[in-house]
């Protein structure tokens, strides 16, 4: 474990990403305590700059405090980020481990049915499945994860199939190991760490997704997200730069720490591909 | 109070009709500008209208177009009295049953045919008896329409319909063509794609997504006008292009909801461009949020009337529509026939709502919430949500929790029309008389599952009545009697949180002139209006 830390850390990005993401993490926790009350109450006069009236990010057209939104919006955007992750691992896990177990026609059978989501542009099918079910958080992850699982199916297939044939997985077979119990305790452990890499960079997406879909209107209208903020304060940039440019920061360091942290995971977890990539 | 406000209508409506078109001639002069003719309007037209011949669209850009080239037989002042259009005069028996217009001699239509009574009785018999849903019940109650000579239009009604005269407005009753339009399907006829009217501009060019072109029709019956050379109507869909158009000089004009209200404040700061709301006071647009009385709780009267103490319509006015607008106090709107402002909603009051809650047994559970709604938005765009937005968290003050669910515009119709909603917003003109555009959101005869009939399912037969004998009433008294009451018990009653009277902005360059004279402001003709050097 110590070995994995040090591996991660010799990373200088990964270790800002990691404090960023921590930071991020904490707000979203805190929220109720940083800004009791709920972040779509009126708290000050409407477009007040920041620093003005005791709020620190400043007001938006109803007199919103922008850092309670930004705070609240957090929560949100980890929510989304980690379900729909997570959903999306579970069927990709799933069908990825089926077809490069299995081979043969399961395998040419999913990978179609992969290849048919892969051809759909991400974005728009998400729109299509969220307007179709009508905005709702529950929506949202549900279309976030079902345009984000094709790529895993096709990492885990690839890393099933090359581990699939070695000895130590022949040797399971010929124990009388069952399948499942094959795929489980032998090849998935083994599989793990490309998986951790792209998970987190798919949370990463999932909260672009969001936010996008939260700016073009798509957004839970219960939930205060970072994506709705950007969409409510686009019309009047011009007036009240700061109810776009907050939350729009919020969403790119996010992000940013996000991708460092998966670029940090993939050194730690793969320390060969590191030396590799550091020898040329 | 009711006597005064009686007098006052007497006397406006016995007003001589000539003395505003007077007035602005003489407000131009005042200024010392005299007319200039010559020169393009170029303005914006958003969203672009399927077509430009008003009664086969009816949307607000076909109407702002539409009405420089087809015109109607009357216009209105703000307060709503009658000027002549294409009626030069009108008589009204003692009865209210005979309508008598005598017209303008010296009119062509675009194509040099001359304009008749003929056609009058066409356009109001066949053309808008077809094309107009809104008026069908009114023009159903006509028993008679003749042309006793080529200048002169007689109607005769089965029963007194004291508002006849404001459904002659060229938004409501266009004029057009016997000749173009006869025999053939109203809504396909050449004539709808190349409109052929009456007025000072015709049409000349429409590149689609681009502009529409008009130009000075040299026949026009007023001699000597209109000023302008033409109008070009250029095709902008976003907002802030909309904004730079206007604050560039690119466009001198902009109308309705041009430029959204949050950058109405930057221009009214510019030296060269006026902002103003009038005009809008024949339509009066009402906003509100709409509460299905089916709904459990919004049934008792006590919880609508909490909810509406709820609301704080200054600030919304002020905050949310950018002071576009007045606070509503009201089912009618102050700017429509028959207001009676003694008739006021309880003033903005958090405590007295609460405890009205209580009285009416809803005591406030865990969370301080006392029972939960659904708030359908209109999407139709940030307003819609601001507004709805500001609802939810003024009714979970009072300990209403409200959630919000976001829908399509198609849904949004079919949901409201099929009554599947809890509460939502809506707004809706009123077309300067309460029996033309209020009657229909609150008389149990007109609960139906139609977008914009009583779909609130409010029903009250002492309202049912009031209703009734101000539609009959033959007289403008009698009404005021009838409409008094009514609003005096919807403001009891509020079966729809009244919010604001909507009032859209026209911005224009200081040196376009003679702009905004009627109650239908941008709506008019503009054979008068001018641009100065």
């Amino acid at each position: 474990m110590s070995a994995f830390l040090r591996r991660f850390a010799r990373n200088r990005g990964a270790v800002v990403g990691a404090v960023l993401l921590v930071l991020v993490i904490g707000m979203a926790l805190f929220a109720p305590l940083l800004f009791p009350g709920s972040p779509w109450d009126m708290a000050g006069a409407p477009f007040q700059p920041p620093g003005e009236d005791g709020m620190l990010l400043g007001t938006d057209s109803l007199g919103r405090d922008v850092a309670a939104g930004i705070a609240y919006g957090a929560q949100v955007s980890l929510i989304v980020g980690a379900v729909s992750t997570a959903v999306a691992l579970l069927i990709g896990v799933a069908l990825g481990a089926v077809a490069g177990y299995l081979g043969g026609w399961a395998d040419d059978a999913i990978m179609r049915f992969t290849e048919f989501f892969q051809t759909i542009p991400s974005f728009v099918l998400a729109i299509l499945l969220v307007a179709i079910f009508t905005p709702s958080i529950a929506s949202i992850i549900v279309a976030i994860a079902v345009v984000s699982w094709p790529p895993v199916t096709r990492v885990v297939r690839a890393e099933f199939l090359s581990l699939r044939n070695r000895e130590f997985v022949q040797a399971a077979e010929v124990l009388g190991k069952r399948p499942l119990a094959i795929v489980l305790t032998d090849i998935l452990p083994n599989a793990l760490s490309p998986i951790i890499v792209l998970a987190s960079l798919m949370t990463a997406t999932a909260i672009l997704l969001e936010s996008s879909l939260s700016f073009l209107g798509l957004g839970d209208p219960n939930m205060m997200s970072w994506g709705f903020l950007i969409g409510s304060g686009r019309s009047v940039i011009r007036l009240a730069w700061w109810m776009s440019v907050f939350p729009g920061l919020a969403i790119f360091l996010t992000v940013l720490a996000l991708n460092l942290v998966g670029e940090g995971l993939s050194d730690a977890l793969n320390p060969r591909l590191r030396k590799r990539g550091a020898a040329h | 109070m009711e006597l005064t406000r009686r007098n006052l209508l007497g006397a406006t409506l016995g007003a001589t009709a000539a003395a505003p078109v007077l007035m602005s001639a003489g407000a131009a002069l005042a200024q010392g500008v005299t007319p200039r003719r010559g020169g393009m309007l170029t303005t914006i037209l958003n969203p672009e209208p399927p077509v430009l011949q008003i009664g086969v669209n009816n949307q607000t850009p076909t109407l702002i177009a539409g009405t420089k080239i087809t015109q109607g037989l009357l216009q209105f002042t703000p307060k709503l009295e009658p000027l002549p259009q294409l009626a030069k005069s009108w008589t009204v028996s003692p009865d209210g049953l005979e309508y008598v217009f005598k017209l303008e001699e010296n009119v062509t239509w675009h194509d040099g045919k001359p304009f008749t009574a003929d056609d009058v009785v066409f356009s109001v018999m066949q053309f808008n008896r077809e094309v107009a849903p809104r008026l069908r019940g009114v023009l159903a109650g006509i028993a008679e329409a003749t042309t006793p000579d080529p200048h002169t239009a007689r109607f005769v009604l089965k029963q007194p319909f004291e508002p006849f005269l404001l459904c002659f407005d060229a938004t409501a009753m266009p004029i057009v063509a016997k000749h173009l339009f006869e025999g053939q399907n109203f809504r396909t006829a050449p004539a709808v794609q190349h409109p052929v009217g009456t007025g000072p501009f015709r049409f000349v060019e429409w590149q689609r997504g681009n502009f529409v072109r008009m130009e000075r029709y040299e026949g026009y019956w007023k001699p000597g006008k209109p000023y302008l050379d033409g109008i070009l109507w250029r095709i902008v869909p976003d907002g802030q292009s909309r904004r730079l158009a206007i604050e560039s000089g690119q466009v001198v004009m902009t109308t309705a909801t041009d430029i959204e209200p949050f950058d109405i404040p930057a221009l009214r700061a510019k030296p060269n461009l006026a902002v103003t709301t009038a005009g809008w006071e024949y339509f009066s647009p009402l906003f509100w949020y709409d509460l299905n009385q089916r709904v459990g709780p919004l049934a008792d009267k006590r919880v609508r009337q909490a909810m509406s103490m709820a609301l704080d319509r200054n600030f919304i006015v002020q905050r949310l529509w950018f002071g576009l607008g007045r606070p509503a106090t009201g089912p009618i709107a102050s700017t429509t026939r028959f207001y009676d402002a003694t008739a006021k909603l309880p003033p903005f009051d958090v405590a007295k709502a609460k405890k009205l809650l209580d009285e009416a047994g809803h005591k406030p559970g865990a969370g301080g919430m006392r029972f939960a709604l659904k708030h359908l938005i209109p999407p139709y765009g940030e307003i819609w949500n601001r507004m709805s937005e500001y609802f939810r968290q003024a009714m979970r003050q009072i300990g209403i929790d409200v959630t919000l669910e976001s829908t399509d515009a198609g849904t949004w119709a079919s949901r409201v029309a099929n009554w599947d909603y809890e509460t939502t917003a809506n707004v809706l003109y009123q077309f300067g008389d309460p029996t033309l555009g209020v009657e229909r959101s609150y008389v149990t005869s007109n609960i139906q599952k139609i977008t914009f009939t009583n779909t609130a399912g409010y029903s009250n037969p002492r309202v049912d009545e009031l209703f009734q004998a101000g539609r009959t009433a033959a007289t403008a008294a009698e009404r005021q009697k009838a409409f008094s009451e009514v609003q005096h018990l919807l403001v009891e009653e509020v079966p729809l949180l009244w919010v604001v009277e909507v009032a859209y902005p026209t911005v224009t360059d200081k040196k376009l002139r003679n702009v905004i004279q009627t109650g239908t402001g941008v709506h008019a003709s503009f054979d008068d209006v001018f641009l100065a050097s």
